[in-house]
């Protein structure tokens, strides 16, 4: 059966990229998490001594390439449907071109994680929420699916559930009638690992995606934020994303 | 003044029966079109994760708009001290509810999750202006309320004074409302089309032109349905003065948002799109907005013609309704049809609709929904005149 060919195949190339992301990326890992390596624990609360980002180097984004959004759509269950104007986007390569020279670059796109999140200013129930560590989530417990927040967010990173939604990833939920949007694998992070995206990109793409802890200087982000000039995207509009660009 | 008579509406004409029977069919369908969006998901709308608000809002935000501008009358006369506005005091303040609640109930049954409506009242971020207007909503209902009974309790007629306040309070109550509901898109920074201040007094004003058209079309209606005409020769006279001003001024916190656009380069494009390129949203402008919808019925009140004043008065009120619907139509469809600029001087492409014009097609269930909510603001007005003393006895 060529599905099943094409199931074993996903499956050991997953297991290689988790393997491979293990030995090369360990090293890192201890080094960017620091005391965070083990993890929240049960029960815990966020630290807000902590600010989670990612910082993306463009410059490593190879034209067309999209292990970034397939590992994101695997890990948290949102594949499409085939109808795009409706599908969930939790995150999408965007490709920046220069219309006086034709120069173009790509990057990913996805939740900020800003500092003043408009999409968590409006949302009437409180719903939409910055965690103290700088990732805004969606409680989909007391999502009325209004799409106010979809409206507030300048970067697009939003997504309304148009349909009813099947094979959902038990640390993902989504649900019909409300928004969701990147979660930066809080699962992931909250047990000491690392966003799908940024392992994949590590392990089978250029490397361009870097996760760690904004506020804490030993970090590998932090170091590198210090030391390259970083943009943040519509940084006009004072939202102070957690999620950094370089070479754009 | 002389004591004003009032009266129930007790005509059995079929042409009211009928009316109303529609209306109460159409409710019915607006809600078998919910059930069917709430069981399929929005999947059956035309609204996308690039247009997330549609048809439903437009018909919610014009109910809403209208309803706080449904009370100019009743202010009038009790703020203004405009007596010869009395008479159509009650009915304009059992216009303004009913149109309230017909606009929430479209807002409330588009919602993903209306099952959840229970969790919008009770948890609150107050950061957020839909949570305010969740609470200027309900207070306006609960102060035409206490208005109305205040306007119609026999012990309360003894007592001006309260309401005199009363009637204060409604009016700086409305006033708050539709700022609130203009703010809901003034205060959204990401998006240029709206992220400016005068969409407050925009809405305020266009409030009171959808209000007194709102309020006229009935009035005539259940005149025409009676056979006796509550509008009088002079009342004709003062409400054509009346749409005129608030057209006008419509029309210039219009200008003067387009013009701001205009001037400042990093909009223009925006200002382009809706206003010269952006297909269907140039004629729901133009031709909607501005010929269909302000300078035509203009030129029915002003330009003096052959036409009887009344059946003016009626069609530029119609006009001017119509017009209403484009406006807000322009403003929430088109503006959100405008692609969000990450790069802004940059062309912006993926598999997710950057830098692309958002293309939105309402579908039927959608467009149901947003009628269904005319039809029960309507339907309320309907009813309500005949269970109360709304309407003033006609003169003759």
């Amino acid at each position: 059966m060529p599905d099943d060919a094409a199931m074993a195949r996903r499956a050991f190339l997953r297991g290689l990229a988790g393997t491979t992301a293990t030995v090369l990326a360990a090293g890192v890992t201890l080094r960017t998490f620091g005391a965070e390596a083990a993890g929240r624990a049960p029960g815990a609360p966020a630290s807000s001594a902590v600010r989670w980002g990612l910082l993306i180097d463009a410059s490593k984004c190879a034209d067309g390439c999209d292990k970034c959004v397939s590992a994101c759509r695997e890990e948290n269950g949102w594949g499409g449907s085939g109808r795009p104007e409706t599908d969930a986007q939790w995150i999408r390569t965007l490709t920046v071109k220069n219309p006086r020279n034709g120069a173009t670059f790509s990057l990913p796109m996805m939740c900020q994680h800003c500092a003043n999140p408009p999409c968590v200013d409006v949302c009437p129930t409180g719903a939409s929420f910055r965690r103290a560590d700088g990732i805004v989530l969606v409680d989909k417990h007391i999502c009325i699916g209004c799409r106010y927040c979809m409206m507030a967010c300048p970067y697009k990173a939003r997504s309304f559930v148009h349909e009813a939604v099947t094979d959902q990833k038990p640390h993902a939920p989504r649900g019909k009638g409300t928004v969701e949007s990147c979660t930066l694998c809080v699962h992931r992070i909250d047990k000491g690992g690392v966003p799908a995206c940024v392992e994949t990109c590590d392990a089978q793409a250029g490397g361009a995606m870097l996760f760690g802890d904004l506020n804490d200087p030993e970090s590998e982000i932090a170091k590198r934020v210090a030391t390259y000039r970083t943009t943040k995207i519509r940084a006009d509009l004072g939202a102070d994303p957690g999620v950094l660009y370089r070479n754009i | 003044m002389a004591k004003i008579a009032y009266q129930k509406f007790e005509d059995r004409s079929p042409a009211y029966l009928g009316a109303l029977a529609l209306l109460v069919a159409l409710v019915l369908v607006g809600l078998g079109a919910a059930w069917v969006m709430e069981h399929e998901g929005h999947i059956v709308t035309g609204m996308t994760n690039q247009v997330v608000w549609g048809m439903p809002h437009v018909f919610a935000v014009f109910l809403i708009v209208a309803a706080s501008g449904a009370l100019n009358l009743a202010s009038v006369a009790s703020v203004f001290g405009r007596d010869e506005y009395k008479p159509y005091a009650r009915f304009s303040a059992l216009l303004a509810m009913a149109l309230l609640i017909g606009g929430l109930a479209v807002l409330v049954l588009d919602l993903g999750r209306p099952d959840r409506l229970i969790v919008a009242m009770t948890k609150y971020n107050f950061r957020s202006i839909f949570a305010w207007n969740v609470f200027l909503y309900v207070g306006f209902l609960a102060i035409v309320a206490a208005y109305l009974f205040a306007m119609m309790d026999r012990g309360m007629a003894r007592r001006p004074a309260i309401g005199k306040a009363v009637g204060w309070i409604a009016f700086v109550w409305r006033l708050v409302l539709t700022t609130g509901t203009g703010s809901i898109f003034g205060w959204l920074v990401a998006r240029e089309a709206y992220d400016a201040a005068v969409m407050a007094p925009l809405f305020i004003a266009a409030s009171f032109l959808y209000g007194l058209a709102l309020t006229i079309l009935l009035l005539a209606a259940l005149g025409r349905f009676s056979g006796r005409s509550v509008l009088t020769d002079n009342m004709t006279a003062r409400f054509r003065g009346l749409l005129a001003i608030f057209a006008t001024a419509t029309a210039y916190f219009t200008a003067l948002h387009h013009l701001t656009n205009f001037y400042a380069a990093e909009h223009r494009d925006v200002l382009r799109f809706l206003l010269v390129d952006g297909g269907a949203h140039v004629g729901v402008f133009w031709i909607g907005q501005v010929v269909l919808g302000t300078v035509l019925p203009l030129v029915l009140l002003i330009v003096p013609t052959t036409i009887d004043a009344t059946s003016r008065l009626i069609a530029a009120s119609a006009l001017f309704a119509f017009g209403g619907l484009a406006q807000i139509y322009s403003v929430i469809i088109g503006g959100q049809s405008f692609p969000l600029r990450l790069f802004p001087g940059m062309d912006v492409s993926s598999g997710f609709h950057d830098g692309l014009a958002a293309a939105y097609r309402p579908s039927l269930p959608e467009i149901l929904l947003g009628l269904g909510g005319l039809a029960l603001a309507l339907s309320i007005v309907g009813f309500g005149v005949r269970l109360f003393p709304f309407l003033p006895k006609p003169a003759r």
